[in-house]
């Protein structure tokens, strides 16, 4: 099975506080760490047992600047067996749709029985799979926690619904999915492997290479765009309770006791 | 003219979706002028009977009625949509597990924006829908701009709008069926088998009455003895958000959040967990809910009644010690 996974670089939320600049047109990116997207590590690792299983390539790609290299090729380290970088001026801004047509251009290039996306970024909302499903014409399922290759036409997926309840669904080939934490467990990564495909070539395609015109894609093309960040109302909020640990915890042992929270 | 507004709306054994009217709300806020519509699809009696209590809410119900949605596949229902929706409309539906299958390739087909994941609407200035979204599980918000001029498809954050519960319509409703269904069954392509029920758990936490509930914060597996302590301490179950059932620490069972179980304690200890939307529309019945976190941006704190900001690793074993030294 030929099988294609679109990944994104994104600042890591549990290695960082994510922070607003100070007149609120961007997060302060200065000193984030970035990582793969959490969801992606899964599609990833999805896609090398299918060809483990049943035989095939996996091909990573994703769509960003120069530094969405190592991301690709992270993702080459935990068996991936090829990795594309589309990256272009033109691709700046982008909104989903976007992103979705640059996808779309790098699908038709290559003759894929699977394309799998994560089923959401945290600074995204789940929206590239579903539209590079219809942009295909392909059928597409999202959060998909459970996968199983029927043959060479068919596989068997759960989606994750309400409750923790699976929907399972019969699927034809080609198509895409979007993967939900939680499928597997993706492999760890070392430095040694990220050195043993240090030296692999990773092709970068343009908008040119992928037939691409600009207007469709970027800024220009974004029907959403971001105008600014803020720090959300707090509302109400927590009565945060201050002090030394001793103080804290008294006064926190007093309010459980007084709505029964401790028997 | 005033582009009329959609809201799909879901349904379950004859009754509909907690945010049903949520959406009309929402649709309110987002046009004041628009004509709103709901559309229903199922089959049978509980699609009758949804349909027939939504008419109470809005003005005009479509009811989509065939078989082959007797349990809504996405696929399916997006075909039958895109024949029945008038150009340059736009649709609103829950984002949840049925809208985020949906919407994405809804508005491609429809050639319109779509917007994901929106939880306010702050007016529509030239043909442009000025919105509020959150990003990195809620830290930030933005305010984003949506061209809706050609049409739009949104998904909204359940619980983001107050339900409308006036139920002063009384509306009527048009059986759109036959337009739906006119070339064929569509979406083929992927077909519905069965629902595999959440296997049950060796504690039922949907009956708890104290919840220690652990996160991410927790950082290692082995680290969660101090959570099982502090609960015996307390006399809770230990419950806990996604990232710990993904790392196979704990069973699915102790899940709490809308992919998981929906609780509804008295006191609800919240270590380590950042309170992503999925994880607090898991938390009903208004519990006391203490947050325990060493980010102090972290989301959890705005619907948290008290808030510690710490390390739960350091903070924890303290806590239990004075509990169980208080207790004797």
């Amino acid at each position: 099975m030929e099988i294609l996974v679109c990944v994104k670089r994104v600042p890591d939320t549990s290695e960082n506080e994510i922070e607003i600049n100070k007149d609120g047109s961007d997060i302060e990116r200065d000193d984030l760490v970035y990582s793969v997207n959490e969801w992606d590590n899964y599609a990833v690792e999805e896609a090398i047992q299918i060809r483990d299983n049943v035989g095939g390539s996996v091909t990573v790609v994703s769509v960003g600047d120069e530094d969405a290299e190592e991301v690709v090729r992270r993702e080459m380290a935990m068996g991936a067996d090829k990795g594309i970088l589309l990256s272009d001026n033109a691709f700046e801004g982008s909104d989903g749709r976007g992103i979705a047509n640059i996808l779309k251009a790098e699908v038709e290039k290559g003759k894929y029985d699977l394309v799998l996306t994560g089923a959401q970024a945290d600074d995204g909302a789940g929206q590239v799979g579903g539209m590079l499903a219809a942009m295909l014409d392909w059928p597409y399922a999202s959060l998909v926690n459970s996968l199983e290759v029927v043959d060479d036409k068919t596989i068997k997926v759960g989606r994750e619904i309400a409750g923790g309840n699976l929907e399972m669904n019969e699927i034809d080939l080609p198509c895409v999915l979007s993967i939900q934490t939680g499928i597997n467990e993706p492999r760890y990564v070392g430095i040694r492997g990220i050195r043993k495909v240090a030296s692999i070539d990773i092709p970068v395609h343009g908008a040119g290479d992928l037939g691409i015109t600009p207007e469709s894609v970027g800024e220009s093309g974004a029907k959403v765009k971001r105008i600014d960040y803020f720090t959300p109302e707090l509302g109400e909020g927590a009565e945060i309770l201050e002090g030394s640990t001793d103080e804290i915890i008294e006064k926190l042992i007093e309010l459980l006791k007084a709505k029964g929270g401790i028997k | 003219m005033t582009q009329p507004v959609f809201a799909y709306i879901l349904y379950e054994n004859g009754v509909a979706d907690d945010t049903a009217l949520e959406l009309l709300t929402a649709a309110a806020k987002l046009n004041p002028d628009a004509s709103i519509s709901a559309i229903v699809a199922g089959s049978g009696a509980g699609l009758d009977a949804v349909c027939n209590a939504i008419a109470a809410s809005y003005a005009e119900v479509w009811k989509i009625d065939n078989e082959a949605l007797a349990y809504v596949n996405a696929e399916v229902l997006r075909g039958m949509l895109v024949r029945i929706l008038p150009q340059g409309c736009i649709v609103l539906a829950a984002h949840d597990h049925f809208g985020m299958d949906l919407a994405a390739g809804l508005s491609n087909k429809l050639d319109a924006a779509y917007l994901p994941d929106a939880v306010d609407f702050e007016g529509i200035e030239n043909g442009k829908l000025k919105a509020v979204r959150e990003e990195y599980g809620g830290q930030v918000s933005t305010h984003v701009l949506c061209d809706i001029s050609k049409g739009a498809v949104i998904t909204v954050r359940p619980g983001s709008f107050a339900p409308d519960e006036s139920k002063s319509a009384g509306g009527q409703v048009l059986d759109k069926t036959a337009d739906a269904m006119e070339g064929g069954l569509p979406g083929g392509a992927r077909r519905f088998l069965e629902v595999v029920a959440a296997e049950v758990g060796d504690v039922d936490i949907t009956k708890s009455e104290i919840l220690v509930s652990v996160g991410r914060g927790i950082e290692d597996e082995d680290n969660l003895e101090i959570v099982s302590d502090l609960a015996e301490a307390m006399g809770a179950d230990v419950s806990c958000s996604r990232p710990i059932v993904d790392a196979k620490w704990l069973e699915k069972a102790r899940q709490v959040g809308t992919s998981g179980q929906t609780v509804k304690p008295k006191v609800y200890m919240a270590l380590g967990i950042s309170g992503s939307f999925q994880h607090i529309g898991g938390i009903k019945g208004s519990p006391f809910i203490v947050a325990i976190n060493k980010n102090s941006r972290a989301p959890i704190f705005q619907i948290a009644d008290v808030g510690i900001v710490d390390d739960i690793l350091d903070f924890v074993p303290e806590l239990t010690d004075k509990i169980n030294e208080i207790k004797g």
